[in-house]
């Protein structure tokens, strides 16, 4: 059970060690004390592992995430678990602009706040986000879902492509070629699931949500379309 | 990049310390700005006393030697107070205008760095951490203060390039972005008689806020107005003698997060900026909104 305290081992002496795990490694529940709002905190790590950290961190923690399980105890930088590609990132405070950007696969989870470019170009990532999101959140998303407990900012979903938004709160304004769609049983069916494995399925109620997502006509350049560009 | 720090103390008990945090906070910032650096301090002023500050085009000018044939013309009895490359010469606040007119018209070379009752501006190209070494700006005392690291992309490294500008007496501007329409702006602005000195698309920022102010408006009515007219992306942190503010544009791709607490409110262009600041752990940390004007003042 590894303690890395960070205001005595440098970041990039914790980030080579977790890079040089096995995949079978036995180290499996990692400390991380003192992170002092440092860049690129456990960036890359590609194994199934568990790291804690106790504070608050700078850019890009988690970037790239495989298989690990991160959980931050404190607010993150821009661009937490940026093109993230399976795994687990909870965040128990805030995040700040592009949390999940163009995240593949995995769960993040935000307790607080996320703001500006929440899931920017998302291409499968499921982002939960428990406070309200900023402005041109899931922009150019492609796939996976964004779910926000509380409101979200203006230009929701601009130039959306195949992501799913579903937001409890009021919405700012939506981008262009994004648009409010029926919520079905199967909608109401994967929103219960996503908030399963968030740990709020008791508490929330899915019929509050709404959902959000491509009117699927800005996919091709179409001259008819030019105002909505 | 470049980067951003400011303070603004609420508890008196923390006043004796700004410039010690100050430079804390900047020095987090030198990878974002490693070509030049910059301070505002709003200090100690005496009532009917202005402080000008001035500075050459470089920090091998002969500062002193301008400062003493300054005083000589205008008034024998100012105190001349050096700084590495900088003289802080405290007028009769009448006087100013014409030691200001007077430097334009026998010592075009030296700029005027700030002038006001408490500000004092300190800035040069290098390392952001020797140039604060340099100024001693850990020894300096005051309300509040602000700073700025530059990577510079608009304009050259040179002194007068460096932030923070001026925009009045008491007041100061920082900006971390780029604005693209700085150059027909500063031709309205010279044409309406604003003095730029360089090419910066900053200083255009900190003249345009100028010309607004002198028209009438206040300074948050100035900063709503910039939202319209620059073009570009921006994040501003605005000092005035009692207070001080944040603007960033519409996009906000510039990152800015801030703090309170009951000693101070600071604002920085990282978290990691914050970690220095005491009971940091338990603050209020935010985003500033895009297009929102804050605003803290000293009653």
């Amino acid at each position: 059970m590894p303690a890395v305290d960070l205001s005595k081992t440098s970041l990039r002496d914790l980030n080579l060690a977790l890079h040089r795990l096995a995949k079978d490694t036995n180290e499996t529940l990692w400390t991380i004390t003192n992170p002092g709002g440092e860049h690129s905190i456990a960036a890359g790590v590609d194994v199934p592992v568990t790291i804690n950290i106790d504070g608050n961190v700078g850019y890009y923690c988690g970037g790239m995430n495989q298989d690990a399980k991160i959980i931050i105890d404190g607010s993150a930088g821009q661009g937490v678990g940026e093109n993230m590609m399976s795994g687990l990132i909870h965040v128990k405070g805030d995040a700040s602009q592009s949390a999940g950007a163009t995240g593949r696969g995995g769960l993040l989870i935000v307790d607080g706040n996320a703001s500006a470019r929440c899931g920017i170009s998302m291409k499968g990532v499921d982002i939960v986000v428990k406070g309200d999101i900023g402005h041109l959140s899931a922009f150019m998303g492609q796939n996976g879902r964004l779910v926000v407990f509380g409101e979200a900012g203006e230009a929701l979903g601009d130039s959306i492509y195949e992501a799913r938004i579903y937001v409890r709160g009021p919405v700012a304004s939506l981008g262009a070629d994004c648009i409010e769609k029926e919520m079905r049983d199967e909608h109401k069916a994967e929103l219960i699931e996503l908030l399963k494995v968030s740990g709020e399925a008791l508490k929330v109620d899915v019929a509050e949500f709404r959902r959000y997502g491509s009117a699927r006509k800005l996919y091709n350049f179409n001259i008819d379309n030019l105002g909505a560009y | 990049m470049c980067g951003i720090a400011g303070l603004f103390i609420k508890d008196k008990a923390l006043e004796p310390k700004l410039g010690e945090y100050l430079a804390k906070m900047t020095s987090t910032l030198c990878s974002r700005g490693p070509d030049s650096a910059g301070f505002a301090i709003y200090g100690s002023g005496q009532e009917g006393k202005t402080k000008v500050t001035i500075a050459g085009p470089t920090e091998a000018y002969d500062i002193a030697s301008a400062a003493q044939k300054l005083v000589q013309a205008i008034d024998k009895t100012a105190k001349i107070a050096r700084r590495y490359s900088h003289a802080v010469i405290t007028f009769k606040s009448a006087d100013v205008p014409h030691a200001v007119a007077w430097l334009g018209e026998h010592i075009p070379d030296v700029t005027v760095m700030s002038e006001g009752q408490r500000l004092e501006i300190y800035k040069e190209v290098g390392y952001p951490d020797d140039v604060a070494q340099e100024f001693e700006i850990a020894k300096m005392a005051g309300t509040h203060g602000i700073s700025h690291t530059r990577m510079a992309t608009e304009s050259a490294v040179t002194t007068n390039g460096a932030h923070p500008f001026s925009t009045g007496a008491d007041q100061c501007l920082v900006h971390n972005g780029s604005l693209s329409n700085h150059a027909s702006l500063r031709r309205e602005l010279r044409r309406d008689g604003i003095k730029i000195k360089t090419e910066n698309d900053s200083e255009v920022a900190a003249g345009y806020l100028t010309r607004q102010m002198h028209n009438g408006q206040s300074l948050g009515e100035a900063l709503n107005a910039s939202l319209n007219d620059l073009d570009g992306f921006f994040t501003f942190v605005v000092g005035t003698e009692t207070g001080f503010g944040v603007l960033r544009d519409p996009i906000a791709c510039k990152p800015a997060v801030m703090a309170e607490t009951d000693q101070y409110v600071a604002f920085a262009s990282e978290y990691k900026s914050l970690t220095c600041l005491p009971g940091i752990k338990g603050a209020r940390i935010w985003e500033p909104k895009p297009a929102t004007v804050y605003f803290w003042e000293h009653n």
